[in-house]
């Protein structure tokens, strides 16, 4: 289907999808097996121009909206949801800066996220805080001109390969959910380490480690907007990049369903192509109506929240929730369309299939995304009535 | 460093048919693409910019359809783009194409480094390269599979061999012709495809490179193709029988009618 993108936005699809044909598809599946961060890649989306695609111009940035980044996450992902999670990872620990952060602190970390010189990551999960984050334990004290984190976060995207953490931190316990605030950390800081790889059923070529805090300390002005905000920065951010988890679960059912009829035309059964019974054809045209329904949905909902409207949440939830139970449902169904070698580690829907997981999951599950959006509906309608 | 990459197009290698009758190439509904050894030129010109300074210029002789191969190479880090293009040109061998490429080099103005790919996919002479040296009459070296040192004033190189590699040493102004193995190209990058959507294209015709009608072309040509055919597939089998050393016999009595 033709979305009539802009000129501008076509180039975006067609460099993105030049780096996942070119680059990333020919060693998706060593670096999967091996668990090896996809470094070479990410430099070769960085030389394109593609890490400042939502950064405005004035810090090196391309200026456009969370749809470009979209386009390129779409294309990313029909490569391997493994590289485009590093990639969006970065995006994701910029929004907090880009949000809430002073000019000042724009001016001295964007530049560098832009040309994809640095990456940054996202961190707010926890032991004992994930779906709620509540329970977060990180705390930050206000110590003469430094603050003093220390705690533990959990499970984080691009923890020891990024330059710049945005962290969530409690800051005053007393005050509940006003009581958190967000700190740019940096790699480099006293008192900062990672902790061990995590091993993964799937995004094996992502890096997921724990960030550890003993006495880091960091100057005053590492405080992202102001102190007791962090909660509202994260929600915002979420709201912002869930069309980009969206999206890689729309690239990766299309990649699947490439798969799938790829392999329905060419393998003989019964004297025929499996593609001529009509139980593969159902399945496979519920998949291409599941995908092309899960990307309009996507994009309308990414154009939505670039136009800053006040009601983003839902959008942004509705479409994660759907273009990820979509990909689950989609890579599951080619590897039945591929039977025992779809199974097999030579075919690439296996690692679809594990990959799809993962985006139910984290920007916050799928059960607490149907959440929000009972929440919203019922906040609409009593407006209404 | 001023760098020139001479690139050409031709088609795509996984649609080339001959037409049978005319046994020409059959290049209707064929794509047309850069010719890959020309992208790792072109990626090693935007390499030694990166490191050394200057510009890289890439100039294509062909119709004018070789326009997109050339903002291609832009969208991938070239500075400029020549199209040296008239109808006057058409049907030239590899002695016209140096000649022409000379002349309009020459015209654009001083260089230091001239880069091509090692051959055509489609003629695959690999004349072109060392030809355009010997026009411009500077030094060259070909199969270059890896730039190890540049002093100012020369550069040091690895030459690929069947056997293994030489190292030279080349004084610019000087040529090189590339293989696959110096680099990995890059794609394009978005500020490189913005500009190469708006640049303009200097284009030359046979008047403005000042050449002589008689060397150029077909006149120019001193090759002429009198036959282009696609070799029978012969496929012939025969099964070996009797013990191993039966065989052995029978096969190098069978090998000794080839010889
Ligand atoms: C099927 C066929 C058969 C041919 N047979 C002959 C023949 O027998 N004898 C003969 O003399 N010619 C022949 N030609 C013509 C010859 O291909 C071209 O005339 C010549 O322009 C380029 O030679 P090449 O393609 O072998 O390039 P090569 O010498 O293999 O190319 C080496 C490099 O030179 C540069 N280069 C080549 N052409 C251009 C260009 N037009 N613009 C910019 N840079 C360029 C590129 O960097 C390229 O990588 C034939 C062409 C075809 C299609
Ligand atoms: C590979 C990977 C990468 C990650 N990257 C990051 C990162 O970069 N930064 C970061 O901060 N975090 C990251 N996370 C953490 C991720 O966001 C959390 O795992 C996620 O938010 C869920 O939290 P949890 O795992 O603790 O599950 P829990 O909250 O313990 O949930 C367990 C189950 O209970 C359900 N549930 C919980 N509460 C409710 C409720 N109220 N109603 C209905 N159902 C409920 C959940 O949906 C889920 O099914 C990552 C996780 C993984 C696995």
């Amino acid at each position: 289907m033709d979305y009539f993108l802009t000129e501008e936005q076509q180039m975006i699809v067609d460099i993105a999808r030049q780096i996942a044909d070119d680059k990333i598809i020919p060693v998706r599946a060593e670096l999967d097996e091996k668990e090896e961060f996809a470094t070479e890649i990410l430099n070769d989306i960085a030389q394109a121009d593609l890490f400042g695609l939502y950064i405005p111009e004035e810090y090196g940035g391309f200026g456009g909206s969370c749809f470009e980044i979209v386009l390129a996450l779409e294309q990313f992902g029909r490569g391997c949801v493994a590289i485009a999670t590093s990639f969006a990872a970065s995006a994701l620990g910029a929004y907090p800066v880009l949000l809430s952060g002073s000019e000042e602190m724009k001016q001295k970390y964007m530049p560098d996220v832009a040309s994809g010189k640095k990456k940054a990551a996202f961190a707010l999960t926890e032991a004992n805080a994930g779906s709620d984050a509540s329970g977060i334990q990180t705390t930050a004290v206000l110590d003469g001109d430094e603050w003093v984190l220390n705690g533990t976060k959990q499970w984080i995207t691009n923890a020891g390969k990024a330059q710049i953490y945005s962290v969530v931190a409690i800051t005053d316990r007393s005050k509940g959910a006003r009581g958190a605030s967000m700190f740019v950390v940096e790699d480099t800081d006293p008192g900062f380490s990672c902790g061990p790889k995590e091993k993964k059923m799937g995004i094996r070529a992502s890096a997921t480690c724990e960030l550890i805090f003993k006495n880091c300390r960091i100057p005053k002005d590492r405080l992202i907007g102001r102190e007791g905000m962090g909660f509202i920065t994260v929600m915002k951010t979420l709201d912002l990049s869930r069309p980009g988890i969206a999206i890689l679960g729309v690239g990766l059912g299309q990649a699947a369903l490439d798969e799938a009829v790829t392999y329905a035309k060419q393998r003989v059964q019964f004297g025929k192509p499996i593609i001529s019974f009509q139980a593969i054809q159902h399945m496979l045209a519920d998949m291409a109506i599941e995908v092309e329904a899960a990307r309009a949905l996507v994009y309308g909902a990414a154009k939505h929240i670039a136009s800053h409207p006040k009601d983003m949440s839902k959008a942004s939830s509705m479409c994660k929730v759907f273009a990820t139970d979509m990909a689950m449902k989609v890579t599951t169904d080619a590897v039945q369309v591929l039977g025992g070698y779809g199974y097999m580690r030579e075919y690439p829907v296996e690692k679809m299939m594990r990959d799809a997981k993962i985006l139910q999951i984290y920007e916050g599950t799928n059960q607490i995304q149907r959440n929000v959006i009972g929440q919203e509906l019922n906040k609409e309608y009593t407006k209404k009535i | 460093m001023n760098i020139i990459v001479c690139i050409k197009q031709v088609p795509d290698a996984k649609d080339v048919r001959l037409d049978p009758k005319t046994n020409t190439m059959a290049r209707e509904g064929v794509e047309s693409i850069m010719n890959p050894f020309d992208r790792h030129a072109l990626e090693e010109a935007v390499r030694l910019k990166e490191q050394h300074g200057g510009t890289v210029t890439v100039v294509s002789m062909g119709p004018p359809q070789a326009e997109t191969v050339l903002r291609e190479a832009v969208a991938c880090g070239a500075d400029e783009a020549v199209l040296v293009s008239d109808r006057a040109f058409a049907g030239a061998d590899t002695w016209a194409t140096t000649y022409t490429l000379g002349k309009a080099i020459v015209k654009n103005g001083p260089f230091d480094l001239i880069i091509c790919g090692k051959q055509a996919i489609d003629g695959d002479t690999a004349q072109v390269g060392p030809g355009l040296a010997k026009r411009l009459n500077i030094p060259y070296v070909s199969y270059v599979r890896k730039i190890t040192g540049f002093d100012g004033g020369a550069l040091s190189l690895q030459r690929l061999m069947d056997d293994g590699y030489d190292e030279v040493e080349i004084p610019l102004p000087g040529l090189l012709t590339v293989v696959k193995e110096i680099n990995e190209p890059r794609v394009p990058s978005l500020k490189g495809k913005m500009k190469a959507k708006s640049l303009s294209l200097k284009t030359l015709n046979a008047e403005d490179i000042g050449a002589d009608p008689d060397s150029i072309g077909l006149p120019g040509s001193t090759t002429q193709v009198v036959k282009v055919f696609s070799p029978e597939f012969k496929g012939e089998r025969a099964m070996l029988e009797g013990t191993v050393d039966e065989q052995v016999e029978q096969l190098v009595n069978k090998l000794g009618t080839y010889l």
